[in-house]
This record gives C-alpha cells, sequence and structure tokens, in this order.
C-alpha cells in the first residue's frame, strides 16, 4: 500500500518553503491575468483554483535550454589556427513542480517514449527528468474544454506525477506515487492520511462526475490516415487557422525542438528552444523545398501526430493529454476535438461501396517519412558547403 | 446585432459569386465565438453577429487572394480591408465588403477577471447594454460598460468605412482622438526606468508563440518574418526578454503608420500581455508627425510608403 499523509491547508505554504530548501519549487500564480509557473514565493503566493495558462512544460523541457557553450581560441602566432573550446552543459538544478494537473504531469510520459525509451536517450532530457518530482493537485470538476477522459486519463489520474494531492476538509490529502516522490514526504509537516482516504476518494469520483462526456476517438489512427490525402478536406479543417505556435506551445505533450547556435563575438552558445509545425519553417528543408507549404498541412500534421502517427509506434497511446489549452487559448477557436471527430466521421462521396464482410483497402500513404535523420544529413551538407556561415543552419527533431 | 437577418439575406444573394464569405459563429462554448467560412447556403445560419465577434477577419484576406472572398466587417477590421487596399496586397474587385454598424465587442480578458472561473459557461446572452454569463450555476450581471473592449469605449470608426453592403442603421460616435489615447499619454508621463520595468515583467512571461503577429491583419510577411529567419538568423532564439522584446519592437515599426489599432496582437495574445500599447504609442506619433491614420482612404498613400522632399513636421534640414 502505497504511503498516504496529510497536511494542513494553513501548512502548504511552509512546506513549499521547506521543498524549497533543497529544490527550486515551481508553482502556478497570477502574472497580469495569466496563471503561469514561477519558482515559489511565499509573498506572492500560489494560485491553483483553476488549470494555469501554460503548463510547467518548461521544468523539464525549457523554452530554450542550452546544450553547450563554445568560445573560439585564436593562436596569435598563426591567426588561421583558430580552436574551439566546447563545454557540454548538463543541468543539474531539481525540481518540484507543485499544483499542476494531472494531464500536465502525465504530459511528460509522452516525452519520455520519445526521449528516454528509443535507441537514443536525451542526456539533456534524461537529466531533467530525473531532477523534477511533480506534486499533483487533483481537480475539482472539468472544464467545458476538458477532454482527459477521452485520452485514457482522468482528473485525479496520478500518471506520471510523484505525488498527488486531492483536497479534504481543512488540507490536502497526499498519495505517493513513487520512489522520487517519497523523498519529498520526510517534512513533520505531514501526517498520517490513511484517515482522509474516504473524503478523497469521494472528491474524485466528484470530479470523474463532473467531466462532460468523453469525445469517441475511436479509430483516428486509421481514420486520420484515410483523410490523409484529402487536400479539401484540410483545407477546411485550417480555415480559420492562422498558424501561429500558441496551441503548441501551450501544449503538455508537443515536444519538437529547433538547435541554433547564438554567436556573441568568439564566444557562443548552442541551444535548442521550443518549434512547431504550425510554423513554415518547421519543415523548410536546406534544399529549400517545403513539404508543408500551407498551414493546411501544418495543421494536419499536428492532429495526424497526436492522434495517429505517434499511437502508430506507441502502442495505441494518443499523443494528447486532454488539457484543452489549445482550445481555449486559440485566439480563433480551433478546436483540435473537432478535427479528429471530422476525420473519423469522414465518409468519401466518390469512394465505391464496399461489402460489409469485405474489409476496406488499408490506406497506402503514409505519412511524410520522419525526418530526423534526413534532416542532419541535409544540415551538416548545408553547412560544409557553406564555410562561411557563422550560424549552422537548424536542425530539428522531428515527429518521432 | 438587430439586423442579422438582413446581413444574411445579403450574403445569401451574394454567396453564388463568392468562393467563402468569412463571418463568425458559435465556439466551444456560449461564451466564444469563432471565425465562419460560409461556403453552402447552410452554413449561413450559424452566422452569428454580437458583441462576442472580436476576431477581425480581415487578417484571413491577403492568403485568400487570387479567390472571390466576401468578409464580414466591424467599423476597425475595415479599416485594416482599406488598408490592406492601400497597400495593393489585396484585390477590390476580389473582396465582397459587409458592413454594420457596430456597437462594440467584449474583451474576455475583462470577463474572466469579474467571472473568474469561465471554465464551464452554461449560458451567455449578449444585448447592447449587458453580458449575462451563467458560469458553473452562477449566474453574471455584466455591464457592457465594464466589459467592453478599450478600443470599443473609444471608437472613432463603429461604421465600414468601406463596404459593398450594409446592413441596419449606422452608430454615431462622439469620440474624440484624443480619447483614444489617454492610457498611452498616462504612460508616457511615468519616469523611463518604469516604463522599462513594465515592459521587461510583462513580456518575461511571452512563449514566442506569434499569436500576436498571424492574428494581426497587416503582418503579412507570414511565413518570411523575420523572428524565425535561420539564415540570416536575425533574432536569437533564446528565451531571453530581451529577445521577446526585440520582437515587439520590431512588430511596432514595421507596423509605423498601418496599423488600424484592432487591437488583434493584443487579444490574441494567450498569456494577456498588454502590447497594443506599444501599437498605440507609435498611431500617436504618425498621428503627430504624419496628421495620418491607417486603414480610412482607400485612396490615400500611407506616409512611410512614400516620401515629400520637405515633411511638414520633420526639420532635418534645419539643424
Amino acid at each position: 500500500m502505497a504511503q498516504t499523509k496529510f497536511i494542513k491547508k494553513e501548512s502548504l505554504s511552509a512546506w513549499l518553503e521547506e521543498l524549497g530548501q533543497a529544490h527550486t519549487v515551481l508553482a502556478p500564480r497570477f502574472e497580469g491575468d495569466s496563471i503561469i509557473f514561477r519558482p515559489y514565493d511565499s509573498e506572492k503566493g500560489v494560485f491553483i483554483d483553476r488549470e494555469a495558462t501554460a503548463p510547467p512544460k518548461k521544468a523539464i523541457f525549457p523554452q530554450s535550454e542550452t546544450l553547450l557553450e563554445y568560445s573560439q581560441i585564436k593562436d596569435m602566432e598563426n591567426l588561421t589556427k583558430i580552436a574551439i573550446d566546447v563545454k557540454e552543459t548538463i543541468p543539474t538544478t531539481t525540481y518540484v513542480v507543485f499544483g499542476g494537473r494531472p494531464c500536465d504531469a502525465r504530459g511528460f510520459t509522452m516525452f519520455d517514449r520519445v526521449y528516454l525509451d528509443g535507441d537514443q536517450v536525451d542526456v539533456y532530457y534524461k537529466a531533467r527528468r530525473e531532477n523534477t518530482c511533480f506534486i499533483t493537485l487533483t481537480c475539482e470538476k472539468g472544464e467545458t474544454t476538458c477532454f482527459c477522459n477521452a485520452v485514457g486519463s482522468g482528473p485525479s489520474d496520478p500518471d506520471g506525477s510523484d505525488l498527488l494531492i486531492t483536497p479534504v476538509t481543512d488540507g490536502y490529502y497526499i498519495e505517493c506515487v513513487s520512489t522520487k516522490g517519497e523523498g519529498l514526504l520526510a517534512s513533520s509537516l505531514l501526517t498520517d492520511g490513511s484517515s482522509m482516504e474516504g473524503e478523497a476518494t469521494k472528491y474524485k469520483q466528484a470530479a470523474d462526475a463532473s467531466m462532460n462526456e468523453a469525445p469517441d476517438f475511436t479509430g483516428s489512427p486509421e481514420k486520420l490516415l484515410a483523410v490523409f490525402d484529402n487536400g479539401p478536406f484540410w483545407e477546411e479543417m485550417s480555415d480559420k487557422c492562422i498558424s501561429c505556435g500558441a496551441c503548441t506551445y501551450l501544449c503538455p505533450t508537443c515536444y519538437c525542438f529547433n538547435i541554433t547556435d547564438e554567436a556573441n563575438g568568439l564566444k557562443g552558445t548552442r541551444i535548442r528552444s521550443w518549434d512547431n509545425c504550425m510554423s513554415s519553417m518547421f519543415t523548410s528543408e536546406a534544399s529549400g523545398h517545403n513539404p508543408r507549404p500551407a498551414k493546411a498541412n501544418r495543421l494536419k500534421n499536428r492532429v495526424g501526430h497526436k492522434f495517429s502517427y505517434y499511437p502508430d509506434i506507441h502502442g495505441g497511446v494518443i499523443s494528447c493529454c486532454g488539457c484543452g489549452r489549445c482550445i481555449k487559448s486559440c485566439p480563433v477557436g480551433v478546436d483540435i476535438r473537432e478535427m479528429v471527430k471530422s476525420a473519423i466521421a469522414f465518409v468519401d462521396p466518390t469512394a465505391k461501396e464496399v461489402p460489409a464482410e469485405e474489409p476496406k483497402a488499408a490506406p497506402t500513404e503514409k505519412p511524410a517519412p520522419k525526418e530526423t535523420s534526413v534532416k542532419a544529413e541535409n544540415t551538416s551538407a548545408k553547412a560544409k558547403k557553406n564555410k562561411k556561415s557563422k550560424k549552422p543552419a537548424s536542425k530539428k527533431k522531428g515527429a518521432k | 446585432m438587430q439586423n442579422l437577418e438582413d446581413l444574411k439575406e445579403q450574403v445569401r444573394k451574394a454567396l453564388p459569386e463568392l468562393d467563402v464569405v468569412i463571418g463568425w459563429t458559435g465556439g466551444y462554448d456560449p461564451l466564444h465565438a469563432t471565425p465562419h467560412f460560409i461556403r453552402r447556403d447552410e452554413d449561413i445560419d450559424k452566422l452569428q453577429v454580437n458583441a462576442l465577434c472580436v476576431h477581425n477577419l480581415a487578417t484571413y484576406l491577403p492568403s485568400m487572394r487570387g479567390k472571390k472572398v466576401g468578409i464580414i466587417v466591424k467599423g476597425c477590421d475595415s479599416r485594416s480591408v482599406v488598408e490592406l487596399l492601400q497597400e495593393k496586397l489585396i484585390d477590390r474587385e476580389d473582396v465582397t465588403i459587409f458592413g454594420f454598424g457596430c456597437t462594440g465587442v467584449v474583451d474576455q480578458t475583462k470577463i474572466r477577471r469579474i467571472v473568474g472561473d469561465v471554465g464551464n459557461i452554461d449560458s451567455c446572452e449578449v444585448s447592447g447594454s449587458e453580458v449575462k454569463v451563467s458560469a458553473s450555476g452562477t449566474e453574471h450581471k455584466l455591464a457592457m460598460s465594464d466589459v467592453l473592449s478599450e478600443k470599443c469605449a473609444t471608437c472613432r470608426y463603429p461604421n465600414a468605412v468601406l463596404s459593398d453592403h450594409f446592413a441596419g442603421a449606422e452608430i454615431t460616435s462622439t469620440a474624440t482622438f484624443e480619447d483614444g489615447y489617454k492610457d498611452v499619454v498616462e504612460f508616457e508621463e511615468k519616469p523611463e526606468e518604469e516604463k522599462f520595468g513594465f515592459w521587461l515583467k510583462e513580456m518575461d512571461r511571452c512563449i514566442r508563440c506569434y499569436a500576436c503577429r498571424n492574428a494581426c491583419p497587416m503582418c503579412v510577411c507570414r511565413d518570411h518574418c523575420v523572428a524565425q529567419s535561420r539564415d540570416p538568423h536575425w533574432l536569437s532564439q533564446e528565451a531571453h526578454v530581451r529577445d521577446k522584446w526585440m520582437f515587439q519592437v520590431i512588430h511596432a515599426y514595421h507596423l509605423a503608420g498601418r496599423c488600424t489599432e484592432c487591437g488583434e496582437c493584443q487579444r490574441a495574445c494567450p498569456v494577456d500581455i498588454p502590447i497594443l500599447l506599444f501599437k498605440k504609442k507609435m498611431n500617436k506619433e504618425i498621428k503627430e508627425v504624419f496628421d495620418y491614420e491607417a486603414g480610412i482612404n482607400p485612396d490615400a498613400t500611407p506616409p512611410l510608403m512614400t516620401f515629400k522632399a520637405e515633411e511638414d513636421k520633420i526639420t532635418e534640414r534645419k539643424w
């Protein structure tokens, strides 16, 4: 039986202070009119009554992070000789993310399959992942835009979290979910929580019951592939999209990045920063060709990646945690649920009727090839060709 | 809108000659509208025009060049259409403008400030003077004056400045130019350090999603923006406030004499950064120096798209 604890509501800030002695505690608070995760500041407090505007994605996947620092050292005897000093910068700070929601923490399980579980381990991600704990808050109720219940989760899902805290009378019931979480339970502010289990269970049940009926995404991987080449379908789906990156950067499961060298004289840093498939530059190749020239191609990738290509190679898991931020923060109200449902419901009016017992032909067209290795080659080729360029062309981790 | 049926009728008559008409319809909950692309007759029935129709649909026009497009515009939106015409970024003969007298749109951020949790909207009724919202079972009666977008409170162009069809009666405005820039004047009076501190604090939470840029009808570089160009690599991709702020300065400068102040940059910002203030400052300067406002007269040449050997208010030869 996992450990359970209780903390009084009034002891919460003291606990966060305690945790802050060993870790950087990130907690949501109002900044202007938005709720943002920031290093905990007892004077500014926390605001956990609603889902934060931006998820705590930056804790493990910063908006930009330094991969290495370099400096060019001139040989004063022979100025044509330049040595390069490179320093790898593996992050060491430990973080505790407090007050995120189950969807926020679960988002990183989508990252894990890509950055940790494959042939290549991303050392930067791994370091941050191991150095970060999530103290997640059970949701009181779902919002109109919430659909975690449609993607295999729910308002008290502990998946991806280290501790799950649930509001009970005068405080919070704390469940330990992982070994990392155990390390956060040493505080004398925490008392035995077993007597609160019943109340917490009721709270969770009420949260489950508050959720809207889950949209049915059954069959999305095949159905999205079936409309892959349907240009008019995607043009209509993307009519109102303005091709910005709000959906992607607020998404707890979007993990694509760009790599650039940011030079400052003879010194510089190689950074990776968030990139998004809504941007034209995202798939721009060194040759000048862009396989996704229009917003319809790009939006198709966003939907397809989450609801088709990712589940296709990761055991059917939809790469969306249902937080709904892409819907409510979209400047023009693009709704990913509607697009997936439209693809599922789409019937090709020109298709010949197939007898019921005969299975429909599997779609032959697969999405654009995974671009990671291809792109790396392309960019290195460009870098070689253009020796004068101080800044090598960007590399990108594509849909994986 | 009182004359929605008239507008629908105008759209219905024009639709056969057009590829699409852009308007608004209900969004993901009763408090939100969303852009609506009308291609079929049945789409017309879903048309919604009220104070929730915040989006400036002119932003779609440049990318639809070559198609016959109908567009429904508020007064402010029509100025963007005019500015696009002035800059020859769209073709007059391909655009059919449906105007109406606008009484203003809401600011969703103001509604959130008052209502708090807007995650579960049961219903929303909009009238000229009030927005009645039921959120999580609690009813809120919001005076329109409390939730009206700032640009609407001081609007001088409530009627489409250019239109092919106009539904309903024109709205009279009494606001002056000065009314619209009180916030800028107030900000200008603050000490430099305070102003700089304000922007550092506000811009720090920018996620560089460029919703401000892409929602802007006048940001027409789109896929070729300096913000993300790789070769040359103009702007650092670091998440430093310096670089975030730099982009806003570039945005404001590129809009000098072109910005129609629709406020879409600020409305689109997912983290509520008050970036319209930048653009308003620039517009105020443009007015002072060139006595010019963007998007009013389709035949006018924007001041920074031409030059005079001797500018009236720039004394560069008399130093």
